[in-house]
């Protein structure tokens, strides 16, 4: 009798994943640099060829790394937000511009306003891979000891400014407030 | 006012399913005539209103309504009138509308054929698609009407039908898949009915072979022109990734393939009936499941394309309905299916019982391997993906032996064979291939792997036992008195295309060229035994997209053997970049060359590829569906019962247990 | 049908067409090029949905052919390449899973359920020796 069953078994429990499958979203990938150490680099900087911006100058703070190119429609839509935080949240974001073309950038940057303290150019996009960049924007938030806090893709909103990023940075700083370091600008 | 006209039809339609679904199971319950005489109209009156349904749409598509947001987001005016016709089940809402209309004419033959059928019986059957059908429509009302109107918003043109779409086997690949997904469900209705019924006769059996081998031809046609799609429309010439949507129509066709030599058993010596009808019950489960996968974006939203939980969930209510309804009904009904008779190891039947053991565990392997990404999900783990390396390397282990065996399993008979008889037909076909496998790839291709060795000897092999009996009938030699029947060919003709099917993938797999190169006009190059050469581009205005055209010339030593035209197209309303690559097929190979990237100025990269034998996979799938159709035909399926009974009463002619088998 | 979804959203998503680098178009060496061919093949493109690097036309796909080129131009083994790769984007980005405790179940149902099909197989076969060779004719 037991084996005549044995197929309606198997699929109830096929269909307890398959319901609960349809609330997962199988895109959502943590990334694997999450709790370890930020990859180190260092790039021309967008604004200078000349100069290098790289992980050092982040190094000892809580910092943000954000992921942008010119080309990419969500980066014109947190645009805005990341003005907002440079100015409010006293965490320095730094900017990665990726494979873009390095005038549009600058322009970009003159017309809609700077929130970067400094853009690092990533035109080949090897830095990208070795963060393991999928697509712009992605935004990292890096811990004082060089260790990657979390990463988010997609447009960064206040939302998930609140819900992903804050409590990580109360975390990091404890009771103390976080050094804020006096922007270059 | 058209558009409103078909989804009053729709509506009709789901109301009579209703009636189709409810009379006739009662009737045949109850005992209850006059409901069981519903069944007949019910069908056909359901088969009119969605036929008429369909037509209002197609007509919507054909006049260019856009203030119907179907047509709007999956058609344009420009788009030639054949694709605005395809474009019909060219998105998610056509679609279904098309999948029922399909279930509404199968159920109308089914209808039609099964007169001559117990009334009970039949009303069961129709009673059981009433259901399905009543489901589908419910969904495609209340979650994708495909009339539904845009109002203000209303656009100037629409927004095209996806690119990849317009191509003529991509216009044929989605009805085929559909009418066979679709065609299942009759040899699940036969199933369910038979465990209502609690009996399942071989005379049953005989009746629902056709209906399988029916939806089973049009699924292998179905999925072989999938594959071919995707080989020369997506430009890279892969012809199979195991991505989970194509897992999903190969899997109720490794089941109904099952299903297949499992009702042979049944027919013929009246075992394996409970297991017949878990199969007939699995493989239209996996047709449905894979609309399921298909639609409700479980495995491949990432990103942005947001599923909707709705339609899945909805679906999957409607899975657990179905199939969860008629594995109920196994469990308590099954038992009464047992049936009585031996066999031993050297007999057809054991043959078909490894066929079956391997085929379904085959079929689990590409379920598992496909959803095993969500049960990582769904548990928290990290996820992971299995894609061909995983695939490739699991499929093989039951596929190998099973191709081993068929060889011999085709020849064996009934209940028990005699060594000897085996030896006597089996003995050149085994020496054939094993030599053959061994050196062939050395004259040839002048290097060999372990598989591909491996895997020419089976094809071979598989070829050859196909043939044996043909031709040593026709040298008069080793012939066992009866005529090979229609089915018998059948099995051969099938088998043989699976031989035919197992080289191709051997040879294109081991002996294929790769070449992704940088190009400028002018250029020459060698690759894969054939001399390229780069001609030059130049531009092309198609109906609705703009295009840039190479020009490859092929030779082979002095002489040109091809001249390939592969473009870059941007069609106008999407702007969406397609590769179309240029394909030269030959029996014994294709060259293949797509664009890939403009370089700057007039340089390109290119993919080369050159192909050995993967003509065969394609002719093998025809010859196989070709089987299929030769089986359909032996009119020993279409012999009315009455008729049966009978010739079984007047010529009962028992005959020697060691024959060779005849028929299967 | 899926290819479609792919080729769609991999045009939503927002990166522009690459540029093929010549670099990335494979190596000069028959031996090394069918093993660059044959790695571009086991990884995943990690934005568009399914499909190899080798096959994709993604930004993030020509720029991973060109690292996993990079890397096998300084004598980097497969292995190594690999290992690097899911370092940076995860398991997800491999189509062969790596053996670990999360994967034991997939590699393992195989051969489990094979032996499974064997063991059914040989007691159906007992139960079926043991009964008579019914005569009805089969037609």
């Amino acid at each position: 009798m037991w084996r005549y069953a044995m197929p309606i078994v198997l699929f109830a429990v096929l269909g307890v994943f398959l319901y609960r499958g349809l609330y997962l979203n199988p895109g959502s990938l943590e990334s694997p640099l999450v709790g370890r150490p930020a990859p180190e680099f260092s790039l021309p900087s967008l604004e200078d060829p000349l100069r290098e911006v790289g992980s050092d100058d982040f190094a000892g703070q809580v910092a943000l790394l954000n992921v942008w190119a010119t080309w990419c429609v969500g980066c014109r839509q947190e645009h805005p937000y990341l003005l907002e935080l440079a100015r409010t949240s006293g965490i320095p974001i730094y900017g990665l511009n990726w494979k873009d073309d390095r005038a549009a950038a600058l322009e970009w940057l003159a017309r809609l306003g700077d929130p970067y303290v400094a853009s690092a150019f990533d035109s080949e996009g090897d830095v990208a891979i070795d963060w393991g960049v999928y697509g712009a924007p992605e935004t990292f938030l890096i811990g004082r000891d060089g260790t990657v806090l979390h990463k988010h893709i997609g447009p960064l909103m206040p939302e998930i400014w609140r819900r992903d990023f804050l409590p990580k940075i109360a975390k990091e700083c404890g009771s103390l407030p976080c050094p804020l370091v006096d922007g270059e600008e | 006012m058209i558009p409103e006209f078909g989804h009053f039809a729709l509506i009709l339609a789901f109301c009579l399913s209703l009636a189709q679904a409810v009379f006739p199971l009662v009737g045949a319950a109850t005992g209850n005539r006059q409901f069981m005489a519903l069944a007949r109209p019910a069908a056909a009156g359901q088969f009119v209103f969605c036929a008429v349904a369909y037509a209002a749409l197609a007509y919507a598509f054909l006049t260019d309504d856009f203030s119907v947001r179907f047509v709007a987001l999956h058609s344009n005016s420009e788009l030639p009138t054949f694709y605005k016709f395809a474009a019909v089940w060219g998105g998610h809402e056509g679609s279904l509308l098309f999948w029922t209309t399909v279930l509404a004419i199968w159920t109308l033959a089914v209808a039609v054929t099964g007169r001559a059928q117990p009334e009970a019986f039949s009303s069961r059957v129709i009673g059981v698609l009433g259901i399905v059908s009543a489901g589908m429509l419910a969904f495609t009302l209340l979650t994708s009407n495909p009339f539904d109107r845009l109002g203000l918003e209303m656009p100037v043109d629409g927004n095209d039908l996806n690119p990849l779409l317009q191509d003529p086997a991509m216009v044929l690949h989605p009805p085929m898949l559909y009418i066979g997904y679709v065609g299942l469900s009759v040899p699940f209705a036969f199933a369910v009915a038979a465990l209502l019924t609690g009996r399942l006769d071989r005379e049953m059996a005989r009746w629902t072979r056709p209906w399988v081998l029916g939806p089973w031809i049009f699924l292998t046609l179905g999925i072989a022109l999938g594959s071919w799609w995707a080989y020369y429309e997506l430009g890279w010439g892969g012809w199979w990734f195991w991505d989970p949507v194509e897992n999903a129509s190969f899997m109720p066709w490794l089941v109904a393939t099952a299903l297949i030599h499992s009702l042979v058993v049944t027919e013929k010596r009246g075992l394996f009936k409970s297991w017949t009808v878990l199969l007939a019950i699995t493989a239209f489960s996996l047709s449905f499941f894979g609309t399921f996968l298909t639609r409700s974006g479980i495995l491949i939203s990432v990103h942005a394309f947001a599923s909707d939980p709705a339609r899945g969930l909805f679906l999957l209510m409607l899975l657990a309905l179905i199939t969860g309804g008629a594995l109920m009904l196994y469990a308590f009904r099954a038992k009464d299916l047992a049936g009585e008779g031996g066999f031993t190891l050297l007999s057809r039947d054991a043959f078909l019982l490894a066929n079956n053991i391997l085929l379904t565990i085959a079929a689990a392997f590409v379920l598992f391997g496909t959803l095993y990404p969500l049960f990582l999900d769904a548990l928290g783990f990290r996820e992971i993906s299995a894609g061909p390396p995983y695939f490739n390397v699991v499929f093989l282990i039951p596929m190998l032996p099973m191709a081993v065996l068929l060889g011999i399993g085709m020849h064996a008979a009934w209940r028990k064979t005699p060594p000897d008889l085996l030896r006597r037909k089996l003995k050149w076909p085994a020496v054939f291939a094993v030599a053959a496998g061994a050196t062939l790839p050395w004259i040839v291709f002048g290097r060999a792997s372990v598989l591909s060795t491996i895997g020419l000897a089976i094809g071979l092999w598989v070829v050859a036992t196909s043939l044996v009996d043909p031709i040593m009938r026709r040298l008069g030699r080793g012939a066992t008195g009866a005529p090979i029947t229609r089915a018998q060919w059948g099995m051969y003709v099938a088998h043989l295309g699976l031989g035919l099917f197992i080289l191709g993938v051997t040879v294109t797999e081991s002996y294929d060229t790769e070449l992704d190169r940088a190009v400028r006009p002018g250029e020459t190059w060698h690759t894969g035994g054939y001399d390229f050469e780069f001609v030059g581009l130049r531009d092309v205005q198609g109906p609705n997209y703009t295009a840039v055209e190479g020009e490859f010339e092929v030779r082979r030593g002095e002489k040109l053997v091809t001249v390939l035209r592969p473009q870059k197209r941007v069609y106008r309303v999407r702007q969406d970049p397609m590769t179309e690559a240029a394909i030269d097929a030959a029996l014994h190979r294709d060259i293949f060359i797509a664009l890939g990237q403009s370089l700057g100025g007039d340089a390109w990269s290119v993919r080369v590829r050159v192909k050995p034998l993967i003509s065969f996979l394609w002719i093998g799938a025809v010859v196989i569906a070709l089987g299929g159709l030769i089986a359909v035909t032996d009119r020993r399926h279409r012999v009315q019962p009455a008729e049966q009974a009978e010739r079984v009463r007047v010529a009962p002619v028992p005959r020697p247990a060691s024959r060779p088998a005849e028929g299967h | 049908m899926v290819r479609i979804l792919v080729a769609c959203l991999m045009l939503v998503l927002a990166t522009p067409l690459a540029f093929a680098i010549e670099g990335e178009l494979g190596f000069d060496d028959p031996a090394m090029n069918e093993r660059y061919r044959s790695l571009l093949r086991e990884i995943r493109c990690p934005k568009c949905l399914n499909t190899s690097i080798a096959d994709s036309d993604a930004l993030i796909a020509a720029d991973l052919r060109r690292e996993v080129h990079q890397k096998m131009a300084e004598g980097h083994t497969d292995k190594e390449i690999v290992d690097y790769l899911v370092s940076r984007y995860g398991e997800f980005v491999v189509y062969r899973p790596p053996l670990q405790p999360s994967t034991w179940a997939l590699w393992g149902a195989p051969p489990v359920l094979l032996l499974i099909g064997v063991i059914v197989f040989a007691r159906i076969l007992r139960d079926r020796a043991r009964q008579p060779l019914d005569e009805d004719p089969i037609s």
